[in-house]
């Protein structure tokens, strides 16, 4: 099955590949850590799980203001995520996708945290504000 | 977006490459948010200083100029770094000399640190080093429009003052810096700046312990949301608010709430909500009070305490005060160690009160610049640390591995004193 949410592009680029989703919102500063590109934050769902690479699709930033900082050291560490579909858009989140340089999307017309699933196949047209998710289910 | 005439030529270069570096990243920014416009800033709280391993390779490579460049500009030209064009200040950052031989941090660091301070001190960047610029120095006035970083500082200045910002980043702030300017966005517009939930306290939220762990609740529910909260509120004071506002921005992201009657923008419950309807509250009882108690101590197994932190956010001198009091006359104990953070510039006045000599002769510190978050350093071994803040409870033991305890200043007392925890909720 096919699906496609529609939204607005935060970061012009396009991008594939694999989905990781967290359910709950992210931390940055105290939340990740840029040198392995992993989640940190103990009581998170996807403490110790690493997003390099992947299309990370959560609801929000939280937490400290350096948010931003820390993704843009993933960049500059070769740990950032491929790019980023996020439901909330705000300072922390907008301010982070910039500064990290990879494609990204935010207010879609529908819940990519509820859509998208860990592990579909994701395509980010991040010039349109298209993500369409291939999945088996 | 739309840019004004003086926007367009700083984007042309006409003031520079690191001005029009500057503006670069605030129209990609800007763009990213949907933003129509840019505002006029005054007031810039953000961070240069602080050390960090990107940091110093930077450094290596083409000095201050180069950090600024990529760090707080995001740009990848190397560009020469003009004076700041409005005041600026630096926050947190790490530890300072006062530190060495205490905690377990990098010479290097210090050093690297001390030369930074020099480099944009000279370019007018006031060296506050603090996360609450507001203590010493930087307290803007009611609806003035600024771009500070540093949420508890954020969640501060908008609720408790009334000025105007985002909760901005390291190179939104660089760029402020340089400009002046922050997309007028979120914050900045008044429409955006009213209540959306209702949280009414029935039980009372009376000190320091309790203002913190309301703030966690909150923050868990509104998550990123603006809450309004009523109810059994006991007058809180600076330290209570810096807590509240702390907690919050921890557990969720807020950046401004109102408390009718007491901030600014919310002289009535009506006011609080900008006359629109107001929403059905959200209970905070001793059911859920007792749950944040749970959940801020759900870290914390062993009770024996190696390490007790004070100050987060910095320490006023009341509460500099307070921890001279509860700590004078005593010892701590021979495997516990006790650090209290605060501004310098509050230091230097504790220093003048005796509260330092009273502190450190039973064994404790009062550190400056810096906290074990920030500089991920706590005393060498620490397994089991204590705090009476919430922020730090829920920061710490995801960035330095260890148990936490949160309890209130006498409880942490307590513990560094006996070596064992002891705090409970009461």
């Amino acid at each position: 099955m096919i699906i496609e949410l529609r939204g607005r592009g935060i970061v012009p680029g396009h991008a594939e590949g694999e989905a990781l989703v967290s359910h709950e919102t992210i931390s940055g500063w105290g939340g990740i850590d840029p040198a392995t590109g992993t989640i940190i934050e103990r009581r998170h769902e996807l403490y110790g799980v690493c997003f390099t690479g992947k299309v990370l699709v959560f609801p929000g930033a939280k937490g400290s203001s350096g948010w931003s900082a820390f993704f843009q050291s993933t960049r500059l560490l070769g740990t950032a995520p491929l790019a980023m579909v996020f439901s909330t858009l705000s300072t922390k989140s907008a301010l982070g996708a910039v500064v990290t340089r990879v494609p990204a999307v935010s207010q879609l017309d529908q819940d990519p945290v509820a859509t998208i699933h860990t592990g579909d196949r994701v395509t980010v047209d991040a010039y349109r504000g298209i993500v369409t998710v291939t999945t088996d289910r | 977006m739309r840019l004004a005439d003086d926007e367009k030529a700083m984007l042309d270069g006409a003031e520079g490459p690191a001005v029009a570096a500057a503006m670069d990243l605030l129209v990609r920014y800007g763009e990213a948010l949907g933003a129509e416009r840019l505002c006029d800033i005054r007031n810039v709280a953000g961070t240069m200083t602080q050390p960090s391993p990107v940091k110093a390779k930077l450094v290596r490579e083409g000095g201050w100029n180069k950090a600024f460049s990529v760090l707080n500009l995001d740009s990848d030209d190397d560009v020469e770094i003009p004076p700041m064009r409005v005041p600026t200040c630096q926050l947190q950052q790490g530890f300072g000399e006062d530190a060495l031989g205490v905690a377990p941090y990098p010479p290097g660091m210090i050093e690297l640190q001390a030369d930074a301070e020099s480099f944009y001190g000279a370019h007018g960047v006031n060296i506050l080093a603090t996360c609450t610029p507001y203590q010493v120095g930087n307290l803007p006035v009611r609806g003035e429009h600024c771009a500070w970083m540093e949420s508890s500082a954020v969640v501060y200045c908008n609720s408790v003052l009334g000025a105007r910002t985002n909760c901005e980043g390291t190179a939104s702030t660089g760029a402020a810096s340089l400009t002046g300017k922050i997309p007028c966005w979120g914050n900045h517009l008044p429409e955006n700046r009213h209540g959306t939930h209702l949280i009414e306290s029935a039980v009372p939220v009376d000190g320091f312990l309790d203002w913190g762990m309301f703030g966690y609740f909150v923050g868990d529910v509104v998550q990123e949301n603006r809450p309004v909260v009523t109810g059994d509120l006991r007058r809180p004071d600076l330290a209570d608010l810096k807590h509240f506002g702390a907690a919050t921005a921890s557990s969720g992201g807020v950046e401004i709430y109102h408390i009718p009657g007491i901030t600014p923008e919310a002289a009535t419950l009506e006011a609080a909500f900008g006359g629109r309807a107001i929403p059905e509250k959200i209970v905070y009882g001793e059911r859920e009070r007792r749950a944040v108690y749970q959940r801020l101590n759900d870290q914390g197994e062993s009770a024996d305490v190696d390490f007790i932190l004070l100050g987060c956010p910095h320490a006023s001198l009341d509460q500099i005060a307070r921890a001279a009091r509860a700590l004078d006359g005593k010892k701590l104990n021979p495997g516990t160690e006790l650090w209290m953070m605060t501004p310098r510039a509050l230091r230097t006045v504790a220093d003048r009160n005796g509260y330092t000599e009273i502190i450190h002769k039973a064994g404790g510190r009062l550190l400056t610049d810096s906290c074990p978050a920030m500089s991920k350093s706590a005393p060498e071994g620490t397994r089991v640390f204590a705090t009476d803040s919430a922020k730090q409870a829920h920061y710490l033991p995801a960035i330095l591995g260890i148990e936490a305890w949160y309890g209130t200043l006498e409880d942490c007392v307590e513990a560094a004193v006996t070596g064992t925890w002891r705090g409970e909720l009461k």
